[in-house]
C-alpha cells in the first residue's frame, strides 16, 4: 500500500499542484508536500500526492556503484 | 542498466551474501518490516538466491494485514446504518469482516467506491451531498499525510459530510515490540515511510536493542544491496542504521509531510492484529479537525469480531510462522475465498506465497 513510482514534473498547473509524466503517461498530482520540486524533476508519487523530490546525484551513484559490481564480475567471465 | 549487467550485479551480491552467511554459519532471521518489499522479494524470486541459514520473514508493514477485523464490521455498519457512500483503496474491498465484506455489500446495493488518491473523496462528498461519504482510513505514515492534506482542503472547502474512519497505524512502537525479539536478527526498513519518516529515526534499533537496519529501495538489486549490508553488519556485530535508498530518503525525511500529518493527527492507541494493543502506535484527529472524525459523529454498535482459531495471519505479520505452515493455506484459504487479510491484500505475506509459489519451494 506504500506503493509510491517516480514521475517527472512537466508541469505546474497551479498552486500547489503539477502535472507529471512517466512513458507518455501524465496525470494530475498535489506537490502541497515537496514544496520545492521544479519542472523536469522526478517526483515520487503516492497516492495522488509527490510524496519527495528524487536525488539525481544519489541516483547516480547508486547506478555507478552496480555498474561497478557489474566490471568487476564481466571482467572474471572474460579471465 | 543493461539486463547482463543487472544479472552480473545480483550474482556478485547474492554470492557476498552467502560466503558471508556461510562463513558465519549461524542461522540469521532479518524481516522486512514493509508489505511492499514482501511482495517485491517474491516477485524477484530473490528468495532462491539466499544461502540455507539466511530467512527472511515478513512484518506487519501491511495496513490491510494488521487491520482487525471489527473496523470492516464498523465499516459496514455505517455504511448500512447512515446510508454512507464508504470510499476506499481498493486492497481493503474484499477483506473479510464478520459479516462479509465491502465488496458483498456493494453487491446487496451498497455503495463503495474505490479511489486513487483520497483527494477523490473530496469531490464524491462535493457531488454526494448531503449523503454522509466515509474515507476508511487505513494506512501507514507513507498514507497519512496524503489523508491530512485532503482533509485540510476539505476543511477549507467547507465540505460537511465527509468523514474518515480512522485505523491509521505508525511504525515506531511495533518496531520496538519486534527489535525485542532475540530470533530476528536485523531489519529491512521500509522505503516510503522512510521517505517520510527519514533514516536517521531509527538509531533506537542499535542503540536499546544492538539490531541493525537498512532503509532500502524496491528494486530487486536494491533489495540485495540491502541485504548485503544487513549480513555484513550482522555477522561483524556492528549494527548500525544504513541509508541505501538515498536517492529518496533523506536523513530528517520530509518535514512537510510529517508537519501536515500532526497538524490533523495526534498519536494514540492502536490495536493490531498479531499484536494487540500498542500504546502510542496509532493516530487519531485533533481537536480543530474532531468534525471529520467518523467514529464520533457517525457513530456505529458492533459486536465484538472473532477471527477464524485456525488463521495464522497473527503469527505470519510477527514472522514467527510462514504461510505454509498454515492448515488453512491453499486448500480452504486462497486469493479467491480468502480466510485471513494476508491473502486478500496484494501485499499479503500470504498472497505472495501463493502468487509465486513460495510454499511449494521451501
Amino acid at each position: 500500500m506504500c506503493l509510491a513510482v517516480p514521475m517527472k514534473l512537466i508541469e505546474v498547473t497551479g498552486e500547489g499542484t503539477g502535472r507529471v509524466d512517466s512513458g507518455g503517461v501524465s496525470t494530475d498530482v498535489s506537490l502541497a508536500m515537496v514544496p520545492d520540486a521544479k519542472v523536469g524533476d522526478y517526483i515520487i508519487i503516492h497516492a495522488g500526492f509527490g510524496i519527495e523530490v528524487l536525488d539525481n546525484e544519489e541516483a547516480q551513484i547508486r547506478i555507478d556503484l552496480f555498474h561497478e559490481l557489474a566490471e568487476a564480475t564481466a571482467h572474471l567471465e572474460e579471465t | 542498466m543493461n539486463p547482463a549487467d543487472e544479472t552480473r550485479t545480483a550474482q556478485v551480491l547474492a554470492r557476498e551474501i552467502s560466503e558471508r552467511c556461510l562463513s558465519c554459519g549461524k542461522p540469521l532471521r532479518f524481516m522486512e518490516v514493509c508489505g511492499t518489499h514482501t511482495m517485491a522479494i517474491a516477485e524477484s524470486g530473490i528468495k532462491s538466491l539466499l544461502p540455507d541459514n539466511l530467512q527472511l520473514v515478513s512484518g506487519p508493514g501491511c495496513p490491510v494485514c494488521v487491520t482487525e477485523k471489527i473496523f470492516i464490521d464498523r465499516a459496514l455498519e455505517t455504511g448500512r446504518r447512515y446510508d454512507a457512500c464508504l470510499v476506499t483503496f481498493g486492497d481493503l474491498v474484499r477483506v473479510p469482516g464478520s459479516s462479509g465484506s465491502l465488496a458483498g455489500f456493494r453487491s446487496e446495493g451498497g455503495s463503495v467506491r474505490v479511489l486513487y488518491s483520497p483527494l477523490d473523496a473530496i469531490e464524491i462528498a462535493a457531488k454526494e451531498a448531503p449523503r454522509p461519504v466515509v474515507f476508511l482510513g487505513v494506512g501507514f505514515e507513507t498514507t497519512v499525510p496524503t489523508v491530512a492534506a485532503t482533509v485540510k482542503v476539505a476543511k477549507s472547502k467547507g465540505i460537511a459530510n465527509l468523514f474518515v474512519l480512522p485505523a491509521f497505524k505508525t511504525i515506531h512502537r511495533p518496531l520496538e515490540v519486534l527489535a525485542a525479539k532475540a530470533d530476528l536478527h536485523g531489519f529491512l526498513l521500509p522505503g516510503h515511510v522512510s521517505a517520510i519518516l527519514g533514516s536517521d529515526c531509527y538509531r533506537y534499533l542499535v542503540s536499546d536493542f544492538g539490531k541493525p537496519g537498512v532503509v532500502g529501495g524496491f528494486e530487486a538489486l536494491d533489495i540485495l544491496l540491502a541485504l548485503r549490508d544487513l549480513v555484513i553488519m550482522t555477522v561483524s556485530d556492528s549494527p548500525a542504521i544504513i541509508n541505501d535508498y538515498r536517492r529518496v530518503v533523506r536523513p530528517a525525511g520530509n518535514p512537510t509531510a510529517r508537519a501536515t500529518m500532526f497538524e490533523v493527527f495526534e498519536e494514540a492507541d492502536a490495536t493490531w492484529r498479531g499484536l494487540g494493543v500498542i500504546p502510542g502506535s496509532g493516530l487519531k484527529f485533533r481537536p480543530e479537525f474532531a468534525g471529520f472524525d467518523a467514529t464520533t459523529h457517525l457513530p456505529v454498535e458492533v459486536p465484538p469480531a472473532k477471527d477464524d482459531p485456525r488463521c495464522l495471519c497473527a503469527a505470519i505479520l510477527t514472522g514467527s510462522r510462514t504461510p505454509d505452515k498454515c492448515g488453512l493455506f491453499g486448500r480452504e484459504c486462497t486469493p479467491e475465498e480468502p480466510v485471513g487479510p494476508c491473502m486478500v491484500s496484494s501485499e499479503g505475506t500470504c498472497a505472495a506465497y501463493y502468487k509465486y509459489g513460495l510454499a511449494a519451494r521451501r
